[in-house]
């Protein structure tokens, strides 16, 4: 078996404040192997976001790895610190953000971030860095690449930032790209053709991606592979066909009955009754109990088994007939 | 108008015009070229910095060179031909025969010289250690901030003073006079610092929560490199906005200090000293002595000012 890009063990991320220990990422273990694909959901504050942020190690304080460990090609780097984990996630780690109003520096033409990147990265001289950054830029489906390197960030169309912010993300060849939420800004007609453009890159490249969104619309267009998060734990983890037609926990249940379908004639949204509970006030025993319709009593009382077997994080997983 | 279609289109030929002809087409200038205010106060302070700095060819009298001073020229009015001598002098002459307008010219360079330089000193000052407390946080930021906020409860004129004398102390007797200009220079800039590190500082705040600066992190550029590429040139125009006013302050800043007798030495006069010495003689009917430093400095000091204003309002995207 060849070593995944993305290895995640147990990753825990702590924020320790007055209310106690806040546990934004709780034991999360997953892998992304080269080329593929993995989508990461959960509501807003499920931590998909602080786990990503926790592998290129931009946590902001007081936020802190606690436990677990993450590698990269086999090689461990959560506890890299200062010039060794700079030189390392730059060159092996790409980002892509969510607002591609503010993750290009306005004063700055693309040109120039461009190169800024691959002088920084790779071992080429300018006049190189030039002629890659212009070949980048046309590889993104950026038209009129040559005349456009001199443009400045508000010369460019939301959707077309968003090309050039994948492009910048590309250029230093990174093994690992994160992509947190990077459709979410955009214009609705734009959204699947950023996806497409992430998707066939990196398949052609085998950059292993890990896409943190909240758009199930998403998950199913790009992803191989799906984890669901659920309060800072892994609800369930497999590939997106099966995860998406065959949920096992209920949350993931609960996630797919709520995506509307304007297709199927469908007048009421379905919700899950409740919200996700505070950091600070974790309910006993399962993390979803209290919104769950099928929680028995063993579910208020021990938590959830952390996800190593099953393909789900629940003492009493959905299973459909089909899989019987 | 021509440069909205610039900015949304970018037509080839845009990219190979010159910086003027960018500059000439931006909104910036267009709406200097729209404004009395912007358009008069920019040229009276050309006019002056101008004959500042040509000093020494457009005075008729050199009025530091003893061997050109005639006695008998003493208190002279305006464009009066002296009563010895038959001179006539266009601001007419102080108590030692110097031709009061030769005076002002040379001693708006004092006061131009000091004002300016002591803003570049506060500037770079300023914007270094508001970038660090910015983009560093922690204890770094608070030990800054607070030094700056405890230098802003005393009025800056006192902290100028304060700081005035201390060097004084330090500085040998027959080097004083020599060192005046400096100590002035650097007690300004010491009184000034504090609001270039303010609003660096917002603006770095501003600018570090930016997806951007995450993305150069991101890519492995140092702190350094990513506060003087990334951040600085965000928060630039701020600063431009301060750096003016400040100017406007700094050479009244100097003028009062020289007029309380702690500035320019009366070997080296500024306008403040000029006015010093001129306000000896209000009493006894020599007015023009005192009249016309206090009104160059009024101009400047008014136009300087005028300018920065127009240029915060420019500047600022809220208000236009």
């Amino acid at each position: 078996m060849t070593t995944p890009v993305l290895s995640i063990r147990n990753l825990s991320v702590e924020i320790p404040t007055r209310q106690g220990i806040l546990k934004p990422v709780d034991r999360v273990s997953y892998d992304i192997a080269a080329g593929e694909i993995l989508g990461v959901v959960g509501e807003s504050g499920a931590g998909k976001s602080m786990a990503g942020n926790a592998v290129i190690g931009l946590l902001n304080r007081p936020a802190h790895i606690a436990g677990g460990e993450i590698r990269l090609n086999g090689a461990r780097i959560d506890p890299l610190e200062g010039e060794e984990m700079r030189r390392m996630r730059g060159k092996e780690i790409g980002m892509i953000f969510q607002d591609p109003l503010t993750s290009l520096n306005p004063l700055l033409t693309i040109g120039d971030q461009l190169t800024e990147t691959m002088l920084t990265h790779l071992p080429i001289g300018r006049k190189e860095a030039e002629k890659r950054a212009v070949a980048a830029l046309d590889e993104v489906g950026i038209p009129g690449a040559k005349e456009r390197i001199d443009s400045y960030p508000h010369e460019f169309s939301g959707g077309m930032r968003q090309r050039v912010v994948i492009a910048l993300a590309l250029c230093a060849e990174p093994s690992l790209v994160i992509a947190d939420e990077p459709t979410t800004a955009l214009d609705v007609s734009v959204q699947a053709q950023i996806i497409a453009l992430l998707k066939r890159l990196c398949r052609e490249r085998g950059t292993a991606v890990m896409l943190i969104t909240h758009d199930m619309g998403v998950i199913a267009e790009a992803a191989d592979r799906v984890a669901v998060m659920y309060a800072g734990r892994l609800a369930e983890l497999g590939p997106v066909r099966e995860v998406l037609t065959e949920p096992r926990h209920p949350y993931t249940h609960g996630l797919m009955a709520s995506t509307p379908l304007a297709s199927q004639g469908q007048t009421r949204l379905h919700q899950i009754p409740g919200s996700m509970p505070k950091l600070n006030y974790m309910p006993d025993g399962c993390a979803f109990h209290p919104r769950c319709p099928r929680a028995a009593d063993k579910c208020r009382t021990a938590p959830a088994p952390t996800l190593t077997d099953g393909r789900a994080a629940c003492w009493f997983p959905m299973v459909t007939e089909a899989a019987e | 108008m021509t440069d909205t279609q610039t900015n949304q289109a970018a037509p080839p030929e845009a990219v190979d015009k010159s910086l003027w002809q960018d500059f000439r087409e931006s909104d910036f200038f267009y709406a200097f070229k729209r404004s009395p205010v912007a358009l008069v106060s920019f040229a009276v302070v050309c006019i002056l910095v101008l004959s500042a700095v040509f000093a020494p060819l457009i005075a008729p009298t050199n009025p530091f060179d003893p061997a050109s001073l005639n006695l008998m020229n003493g208190f002279t009015p305006p464009l009066e031909p002296n009563a010895f001598t038959g001179d006539a002098f266009l601001m007419g002459t102080d108590d030692q025969g110097r031709d009061v307008f030769s005076t002002i010219l040379y001693g708006m360079r004092i006061s131009l010289f000091v004002g300016a330089s002591a803003v570049l000193f506060a500037m770079v000052l300023g914007i270094t250690l508001g970038l660090v407390s910015g983009y560093f946080g922690g204890w770094t930021e608070t030990i800054i901030m607070r030094v700056a906020d405890v230098q802003l409860t005393f009025p800056s004129i006192l902290v100028a003073m304060l700081i005035f004398g201390i060097a004084k102390g330090f500085t040998p007797v027959e080097y004083r006079d020599q060192m005046a200009i400096w100590v002035l220079i650097l007690a300004i800039g010491l009184s000034d610092w504090v609001q270039f590190a303010r609003v660096v500082r917002g603006a770095t705040l501003v600018e570090k929560s930016k997806d951007y600066v995450a993305a150069a992190r991101l890519i492995g550029r140092s702190p350094w490199a990513i506060m003087l590429k990334h951040i600085l040139p965000n928060a630039l125009s701020p600063v431009l906005v301060i750096a003016t006013i400040s100017l406007a302050l700094a050479i009244i800043a100097e003028a009062t200090l020289s007029f309380l007798g702690v500035g320019a030495p009366p070997t080296q006069p500024s306008l403040g000293t000029l006015i010093r010495i001129g306000q000896g003689f209000l009493f006894s009917g020599e007015w023009w002595i005192l009249f016309f430093p206090a009104c160059t400095l009024l101009a400047l000091a008014l136009s300087v000012n005028l300018l920065g204003d127009w240029l915060r309002d420019a500047l600022n995207p809220r208000l236009r």
